[in-house]
């Protein structure tokens, strides 16, 4: 194994500790009660603001998991890409197709 | 012959590529990164029938067939909320399995706590996210049973269709993860598993958060977002 696989082998293995595990698992736990919690607030549902803060609140979740249970802030950046380049196109495949479709009638 | 037996690497030698990083891994992140794309697709179908089905019941709306029976919104999120509560609490367990795999080298102490000897368990993270994942599984059993029992079928309306082959594929997922946890209890069991192994129960720890992730998708955009 060359020195530059040397490198990246030692790399990869910087995992955060268990301290920081439960904190995230606190802060998923939080973020998910806040999520379900605003379910059940009718003026917000009604709101402007309840799609976009329940989006974000699932992005910030979803993030968290990506960056800390997988590893992928202390990884390889080709795991990042690896990852991140398929979600790209997989969510801008939902965004142009709900552009495509939105707005149409009951067919079923 | 003799050169291709002297050449064979040992049964845990890293199988590094090109670019330093072992082909497993760059594997397990390729296969992630196609499920994302099989996922969004059958997510976005599910958003774009929404609010489409002509017949009841319906998710998050009171609905009235046109026989007169009264359907009350599907969807029971107290449950779905618990179901999801432990999904997220099993990728704690299984980052604990693989922490302690990873730490099974590192010198123990003459007299070790309670505390540290749980979180060196590998078996009892395993064994942990393992329930945990078959918990979610008895929680989506319930969740379909009684959706049946009340009407709603993979045939019944576009909602049903897209619901059922949504959340199923999910729960295929989580039930191949379950199985592969398994797998890596049983071998911990018969052999134990060494920071040798480490790299394996990684890759399963990747599937499993991947799972995971995609439960928080589902979750937001099916469950809560009316």
């Amino acid at each position: 194994m060359s020195d530059h696989a040397a490198a990246s082998a030692d790399h990869v293995h910087e995992h955060p500790t268990w301290k920081q595990y439960k904190w995230v698992a606190l802060w998923l736990t939080l973020i998910t009660v806040g999520e379900v919690w605003l379910y059940y607030v009718p003026p917000f549902v009604a709101s402007p603001y309840f799609v976009p803060v329940l989006l974000f609140l699932s992005a910030t979740k979803f993030l968290i998991v990506v960056a800390f249970y997988m590893h992928l802030k202390y990884d390889h950046k080709l795991f990042r890409a690896l990852f991140t380049g398929p979600l790209v196109i997989a969510m801008s495949t939902i965004v142009a197709l709900l552009f495509l479709f939105v707005n149409r009638h009951a067919v079923g | 012959m003799a050169s291709a037996v002297a050449h064979a690497p040992p049964e845990h030698a890293p199988h590094y590529t090109s670019t330093g990083l072992d082909h497993r891994k760059i594997a397990i992140w390729a296969f992630i990164g196609s499920e994302c794309m099989l996922f969004a697709s059958l997510i976005s179908t599910y958003l774009v029938y929404k609010g489409r089905s002509v017949s009841c019941p319906r998710p998050h709306e009171v609905c009235t067939a046109a026989d007169g029976r009264v359907f009350q919104p599907i969807l029971n999120i107290p449950v779905t909320s618990q179901s999801t509560f432990v999904l997220l609490m099993s990728s704690l367990a299984m980052v604990l399995a693989l922490a302690a795999v990873e730490n099974k080298d590192k010198p123990r102490p003459a007299n070790p706590t309670l505390g540290y000897r749980i979180l060196s368990s590998s078996k009892l993270w395993l064994a942990m996210t393992a329930l945990m994942g078959a918990t979610f599984l008895g929680y989506q059993a319930y969740e379909f049973t009684s959706f049946v029992h009340e009407g709603l079928t993979i045939h019944t309306n576009l909602f049903g269709s897209s619901f059922f082959t949504l959340t199923g594929t999910h729960g295929t997922h989580v039930t191949v993860g379950v199985l592969w946890l398994l797998t890596l209890l049983a071998i911990d069991f018969k052999r134990g598993l060494t920071p040798k192994d480490a790299l394996l129960v990684d890759i399963c720890a990747l599937y499993w958060h991947f799972v995971d992730v995609v439960w928080i998708a589902i979750f937001t955009l099916i469950y809560l977002i009316r």
